[in-house]
């Protein structure tokens, strides 16, 4: 590894970490083609799709060439930012599919709870750094209301998977600052007992309907369940070498909802089978670990929760998009991350993947320090 | 470790913490992976069967594939029945975003009726959304082009083409052939009885008379199927695979339909029944009932109206008169009768009587007349025929009795159904003591036998009948079946279609057959023959009988004057005969109901056409 370093200076100097660049890239392609064949084969939304993998993994590579020092610094400023944001939203948003999630700032309109997911995770890794691990239980409840802060703002908005997303990369935060297993105990059965709470008051009638088809999808065929039916039919049609690319009978004939989006991993899985499936997985397991070696490497202890949080979060992602179009989780609405159609997550997720490749080549510099 | 906490920070505890946290994470992040790498195995690999056929399910129909009906031809290869495309209007209701809208917009433009609209209506209620429903059947040239002009106003609106039963030769072959039109519920029922409904799914019309009612099984041919891709909408994508059907077998008839049609012509407005059959085989060549319709009504879908006009008609359009008319034979079945009397030993060939005109039952005042008031003097049974002596005949079948007569008549085949390839016949009515008695509970009369001598009283036969029953006296008692099928064509080969002749009439003694027919010659070559008139200068021989049936009993001293009488009233005029005389090859029989004349007037000059038309037609294409 040490050599491999050596050897690319040119890497090392762009702060570029060329496993995980590769290994992203990879998925690019994956996403190329299979939005090409989710989307009916449309060449102008695979055109687009792939000009947004473009402009992201350039945001990626400029985000990356930040000094950690002024990441670290701008935390709570672009915290507070996302909050004064998301409060816009919930007295000024657009709304669109019953939802208000978007702010018109004049030029242009802006997602604010695609910030807070850099935003969380850095403003909380921050917070328990300054003081070091682990963290007194007095600074841990003070993260854990910071953390809170955001997440039931986009809750309300309502966007279940966001939030979902947004509290984990803050609780990852908490969980890697060496937060004692007591207190998890604890928090689990607090999370158990707000279930009941977010059921009756938070939720909205259409957030609990998909939670009643996850339950039984067959209850509703037509309706809800519709959509898990479909996509566990689409898998399972698969079987292990899949359809083949564009002979996804289940996509191609429109049988699913959704397909270029959330479900994406139900066409990808049609065409190319478990085989496919086993490859996919390979590839972001293998980016997991690839971050959370970073965060191990990684010399300070803001870089190191930071890294592992936002690894963390990217596992979230994955485990809850693949839950859901599989029928293990209920359908929230989380892209796969970097291979759905759509640019907002695409351009986070890479962000996110930027102070990765900062943080990882960032350990030479400060030994030259 | 809680209370270590001091300014200086221990940074390779740190470290170490955070490493188990990773650790503990990396092992969480692997068995997540392992559950839903688990979650696929399941739907991929062990749910795999029963998920893809859930998946074919979806995207793959089956479409029944109608058969191309079979088509019928003439003896020459005249096509009798046809598929001709026609083109429809049709509209998929799920593609239109405003049905009635649309509608009325078509409506406008090609000037279709309100009718159509109900109607269209009426057929959308049967049909899925995705299907197309028929707007409006046969198309106009001019319609079609209006309509093409404008197609892209119309999203989900066509124009198809389809085809639909055509009878190039309408009404002249109606009874005969039949038609086809759409199956009805009754239909459908029978269909269901018979387990054939699968093999109908995508047919729309079925056999409903004639040829192609009674053929219907081979006419129809075997359902095929379709497999096409669909998508979520029903539209289908591309066919996936294809059972053809198999088209159903083309008929050749035995009919000629020049000659068909002349007959038709030569009946005019008369009601009537013209047949000309071989009687060696019984092949039908010519078969016409009057008044007819057009069978392609039938086949293009008839009005409530249409329909309603043909059942009410006084006149009957519906019924075939050539199998399901009951005509009294009257003089035609005199051949008959005389051959049961020289056969009983009743009458021998130069046994005599002397006619004054008319007949009397002993001891009874009733006077059955002759037709010739003054009486033919002294008639043999040849000359009865010949000239058509009443008397003789009343005198004959007096002493004959019923028994007898019904006994030897019924092996003619009067009174039973012919065996006739269509489903449209009658048995008509050979009177017995039995059959009075379940018909009337009343005792038979002598007088009565009387009356059926000359082929009156209760007696009533089918043309068809007359048709068998001359062909047994010219055949010496060989009684074919009439049949209107030639072949059925199997691929390239023609499969003759052979019918068993029935029982034959077998006499004690043969001569009698010459005796009768012998005088049915000299009906037409004898100067005195009724029917001599009618075939004078003709260059073929011939034999025949002429008939004239009262329809309705004359008093005492009435007069009969067609000229006067209710129309309905006025007598039949009938003939049956056969050419040429020795070895005839046809048998042609007239019946001409209320005519301006009697057989010898009316019927027999027909006749006289027909075999001159037939035999120029044989010469013509004999020579070609």
């Amino acid at each position: 590894m040490r050599s491999a370093e050596h050897n690319n200076r040119w890497l090392q100097r762009f702060h570029i970490d060329g496993q995980l660049f590769v290994a992203l890239l990879v998925l690019a392609v994956i996403s190329a083609f299979t939005v090409y064949s989710a989307s009916g084969q449309d060449w102008g939304m695979t055109q687009r799709q792939v000009i947004r993998i473009g402009i992201a993994f350039l945001g990626m590579l400029v985000i990356a060439q930040i000094p950690l020092s002024t990441v670290e610094r701008f935390s709570l400023p672009m915290f507070t930012l996302g909050v004064v944001l998301l409060l816009g939203v919930l007295l000024f948003g657009e709304s669109s599919k019953g939802a208000q999630r978007w702010l018109n700032i004049g030029v242009a309109t802006i997602q604010p709870s695609e910030i807070m997911k850099l935003a969380v995770p850095m403003t909380v890794a921050w917070f328990i750094a300054e003081q070091g691990l682990p963290p007194t239980k007095r600074r841990l409840a003070a993260a854990f209301i910071l953390l809170m802060i955001p997440t039931l703002m986009i809750a309300k908005q309502p966007d279940l998977g966001t939030s979902i997303l947004i509290a984990s990369s803050g609780i990852f935060v908490l969980f890697l600052a060496g937060i004692s297993w007591r207190l998890i105990s604890f928090f689990a059965i607090s999370i158990g007992a707000f279930i009941p709470i977010l059921w009756m008051f938070l939720m909205r009638d259409y957030q609990r309907q998909r939670v009643l088809t996850f339950l039984n999808p067959e209850s509703d065929p037509l309706g809800a369940g519709y959509q898990i039916i479909q996509s566990k039919i689409a898998i399972g049609s698969g079987g292990v070498e899949g359809k083949g690319w564009l002979q996804g009978t289940q996509s191609q004939l429109e049988f699913l909802p959704e397909r270029h989006t959330d479900f994406i991993f139900s066409v990808f899985s049609e065409e190319f089978g478990l085989v496919g499936v086993i490859g996919l997985f390979a590839v972001y397991g293998f980016i997991i670990f690839r971050g959370l070696i970073i965060a191990m490497r990684a010399q300070k202890i803001y870089q190191k929760l930071l890294a592992g949080s936002l690894t963390l979060t990217f596992f979230v992602y994955v485990l809850v998009n693949i839950g859901m179009v599989s029928g293990l989780l209920p359908v929230v609405g989380v892209p796969l991350p970097l291979i759905s159609y759509g640019g907002t997550s695409m351009v986070t997720l890479l962000a996110g993947f930027g102070l990765l490749m900062a943080i990882a080549t960032n350990k030479r510099l400060v030994m030259h320090d | 470790m809680k209370h270590k906490r001091v300014t200086i920070r221990d940074h390779h505890a740190e470290a170490a913490l955070f490493a188990r946290r990773v650790f503990v994470s990396l092992i969480i992040v692997v068995a997540v992976f392992g559950v839903l790498l688990s979650n696929m195995y399941q739907l991929q690999v062990i749910e795999h069967q029963s998920l893809q056929t859930r998946s074919n399910d979806n995207r793959i129909k089956v479409v029944p594939l109608p058969p191309n009906r079979g088509l019928i031809y003439d003896r020459r290869g005249r096509l009798l029945a046809e598929n001709r495309p026609v083109l429809s209007l049709e509209v998929t209701p799920e593609k239109v975003a405003d049905l009635d809208q649309t509608l009325a917009r078509l409506q406008a433009i090609l000037q279709l009726t309100d009718d159509d609209i109900a109607q269209f209506h009426e057929n959308r209620r049967r049909e899925r959304r995705f299907n197309q429903v028929i707007l409006r059947d046969r198309l106009t040239e001019q319609q079609a082009a209006q309509f093409a002009a404008r197609q892209h106003e119309f999203p989900g609106v066509s124009i198809e083409a389809r085809l639909v039963r055509h009878y190039p030769y309408g009404e002249a072959i109606t009874h005969a052939l039949g038609y086809v039109a759409k199956i009805n519920s009754r239909d459908v029922a029978n269909l269901r009885e018979q387990e054939k409904s699968a093999n109908y799914a995508a047919t729309r019309v079925i056999g409903k008379l004639g040829i192609e009612r009674y053929y219907e099984e081979l006419l129809h041919g075997t359902i095929g199927f379709q497999q096409v891709e669909v998508d979520i909408h029903g539209r289908s994508i591309r066919t996936l695979s294809i059972d053809p059907p198999v088209p159903g077998q083309d008929l050749h008839l035995e009919l000629d339909i020049e000659l068909q049609q002349y007959a038709h012509d030569l009946l005019g407005d008369d009601r009537g029944s013209i047949i000309l059959m071989d009687p060696r085989d019984g092949a039908i060549r010519a078969m016409v009932s009057k008044p007819s319709y057009d069978p392609n009504w039938f086949a293009q879908g008839i009005s409530y109206a249409q329909y309603q006009s043909l059942l009410n008609s006084k006149h009957s359009p519906l019924l075939n008169r050539s199998t399901q008319g009951g005509y009294p034979p009257a003089s035609t079945v005199k051949a008959q009768i005389a051959i049961l009397g020289l056969d009983e030993g009743i009458i021998r060939p130069d046994t005599k009587i002397w006619d004054p005109g008319w007949f009397q039952i002993e001891g009874v005042d009733h006077r059955y007349r002759d037709w010739l008031a003054w009486g033919h003097g002294w008639v043999n049974v040849t000359d009865a025929i010949v000239e058509s002596c009443d008397t003789f005949y009343y005198d004959l079948a007096l002493k004959l009795g019923i028994d007898k007569i019904h006994d030897h008549m019924v092996q003619y085949g009067f009174g039973e159904r012919t065996g006739i390839d269509i489903s449209e016949e009658s048995a008509a009515v050979m009177p017995s003591r039995g059959w009075k008695r379940a018909r009337f509970n009343q005792p038979w009369y002598a007088g009565e036998t009387v009356s059926i001598g000359i082929g009156q009283s209760y007696w009533t036969t089918t043309p068809i009948q007359l048709a068998v029953g001359t062909a047994v006296v010219v055949n010496s008692g060989q009684r074919p079946v009439p049949r209107l099928l030639a072949a059925i064509q199997e691929g390239e080969v023609k499969l003759p279609a052979v019918v068993e002749n029935k029982e034959p009439v077998v006499l004690k003694n043969d001569k009698h057959w010459n005796v009768a027919k012998n005088a049915m010659d000299l009906t037409v070559s004898s100067i005195k023959g009724t029917a001599h008139r009618a075939f004078k200068g003709a260059n073929y021989t011939s034999g025949g009988k002429t008939g004239t049936a009262q329809v309705r009993s004359l008093g005492q001293e009435e007069e009969y004057n067609a000229e006067d009488i209710a129309e309905r009233y006025r007598d039949n005029a009938m003939y049956v005969g056969y050419a040429p005389a020795d070895n005839p090859e046809l048998v042609v029989i007239i019946a001409v109901e209320n005519a301006l004349g009697g057989g010898g007037s009316v019927a027999a000059p027909m006749a006289r056409k027909l075999l001159d038309f037939y035999f120029e037609q044989e010469q013509k294409y004999a020579q070609r």
